[in-house]
């Protein structure tokens, strides 16, 4: 067994309320299936949008990252599953990808 | 943990009501960015760590940091509510004005304040039944579309506009001025009539959309009772009206998703609970000088789910508050039920002459159930050719499966009598 990190990007503008409410109960329900299957190894945190990015020798601080929505990470969670192509077919399970985001995949480096 | 299905929905007109009092009218579409960054917090939050043990507080304390933070970073870009304006300025009261607007009465307010703002005189009654659905029942644009059979672009065209016409207006309606929220009361009242009634009768495909437009309705009549002001006589007329009519909701289709005639109808089916309480409140209805639409429309479905049977009706008590009815909101549709309830008592033919004789009965013949009443009398008169020929036409002009399907039985019934 490998880990690997989920990153997961876009955020959402809904419809309706009902829709955001579908959209929470899918990812309750995906989490606990990863649970109990045993591949939820971390369930890491979701990111508020805002923060900071600190950049180069001169330690510049600035707001951000201002990057699309689309691009902007949401959250992450650490997944154990047998290899790359395992971890890939598990993150389709994920109900951002309903919503227009994306799952990237990435294997944690071992020694 | 339990929670209803629809908790989003609800919370959603809890949180543009309160946000929009603080932003000011104006602002409802900041109000409204607000709302959704709060619901996309707890879809991201409550997605990964479950939901909390308090799902609503927990999005009203979300509404209110994000609001704090609009607040303080646009005190200087933005003017907010006229009233609230100078309490926003300042880092030493803003918090505390803040606090006393998100308390569970405050919010009470300014759901009142925004059920009054979204039935504004310059907006068409379509338009305020799709903002007071859009903004207080959380619906989104295709929801509203379905449920009166509008095209998405369109609908959100209508709703779009009547939000420019609520900020444009610059304040929401003030609910403390007795003699303005006299005067704007009717319209409200027919606005959640009218919810209910798409409901009840609507053209809407999807008989989950009608039935939610029913509890939506109730469930603002009850906001409206809950409040003091908006407890008037005609306001519990019209709940008891809905809780009276929304009794017989399961009983008007059958095991398999048919619609039933009231006559054929399986009473044990219908919800007790919600006819005690209708009757209770047609009882603190009475108190008033006048006696309203909903009064003499509350006392007919009091009359029907109150009989244990069809014949135990009082039919002659339904014709004369039908006659009552006629006096203070005529309609074709109301003297079509007036002869229905008279062919009750004086047999079938008499019914016939007296649908014969309804002003402007043209009117009536995109309704199916004109055309249908027709065939149930005719059927009656054992007449069963002109019957078949007044159910065809009922078919054609139904607005719904389950309509057309029942009105098909029947037509199908007539023909088991005739040759053709």
């Amino acid at each position: 067994m490998s880990e690997f990190t989920f990153l997961f990007r876009g955020r959402k503008h809904f419809d309706s309320p009902d829709e955001a409410q579908k959209n929470m109960q899918q990812w309750m329900a995906w989490f606990k299936e990863l649970g109990a299957a045993g591949h939820l190894k971390d369930p890491g945190h979701p990111l508020e949008a805002r923060g900071k990015v600190v950049r180069g020798s001169q330690k510049l601080v600035t707001d951000g990252p201002y990057a699309e929505a689309k691009d902007v990470v949401g959250g992450y969670i650490i997944v154990e599953a047998r290899d790359l192509a395992h971890a890939a077919e598990l993150s389709k399970g994920c109900p951002i990808l309903g919503v227009g985001g994306s799952v990237e995949i990435r294997p944690i480096q071992t020694l | 943990m339990e929670v209803s299905e629809h908790l989003f929905r609800h919370e959603w007109g809890r949180l543009v009501a309160a946000l929009t009092r603080i932003f000011g009218a104006h602002n409802l579409a900041l109000a409204e960015d607000v709302a959704q960054e709060a619901f996309c917090r707890a879809v991201e939050v409550w997605g990964y760590r479950g939901m909390p043990s308090n799902p609503q507080a927990w999005l009203m304390m979300t509404a209110k940091n994000c609001a704090l933070d609009v607040l303080r970073r646009e005190r200087t870009a933005r003017t907010f509510g006229p009233e609230l304006h100078r309490y926003m300025l300042s880092e030493w009261t803003v918090t505390p004005m803040v606090e006393t607007l998100f308390t569970e009465e405050a919010v009470k307010d300014d759901l009142l304040r925004m059920m009054f703002s979204c039935c504004e005189r310059q907006l068409t009654e379509e338009s305020q039944l799709a903002l007071i659905l859009n903004i207080l029942c959380g619906f989104g644009v295709d929801e509203i579309a379905a449920a009166f059979l509008g095209g998405h672009a369109g609908t959100e065209k209508r709703i779009t506009r009547a939000k420019h016409t609520l900020s444009e207006a610059g304040r929401s309606f003030n609910v403390e001025s007795h003699a303005d929220f006299a005067a704007r009361l009717p319209t409200v009242l027919r606005a959640l009539y009218l919810i209910f009634n798409e409901g009840y009768h609507g053209a809407s495909k999807k008989a989950v959309i009608r039935t939610e437009l029913c509890r939506e309705a109730m469930r603002l009549a009850a906001m409206l009772l809950d409040h003091p002001a908006g407890a008037t006589p005609e306001a519990y007329a019209l709940s008891a009206l809905m809780c009276l009519n929304a009794a017989r909701l399961r009983g008007r289709v059958d095991a398999l998703g048919e619609l039933q005639t009231l006559e054929n109808q399986d009473r044990s089916s219908w919800d007790q609970a919600l006819i005690a309480e209708g009757l209770g409140l047609l009882g603190r209805s009475a108190s008033g000088a006048s006696v309203s639409q909903y009064h003499i429309e509350a006392a007919i479905a009091a009359c029907h789910t109150t009989a244990s049977d069809p014949a135990e009706t009082d039919w002659s008590k339904v014709v004369q508050l039908y006659d009552a009815l006629t006096s203070i909101a005529s309609s074709p549709v109301v003297s079509l039920n007036r002869a229905i309830a008279i062919a009750q008592v004086e047999g079938a033919e008499r019914g016939l002459a007296e649908i014969a004789a309804i002003t402007n009965r043209e009117r009536l013949a995109a309704y199916p159930f004109y055309h249908a009443a027709m065939g149930e009398l005719e059927f009656r008169c054992k007449r069963h050719v002109e019957a078949r020929q007044h159910f065809r036409a009922a078919v054609s002009v139904a607005r719904n499966p389950a309509e057309k399907g029942f009105l098909e039985r029947r037509e199908r019934a007539c023909g088991e009598f005739t040759q053709g």
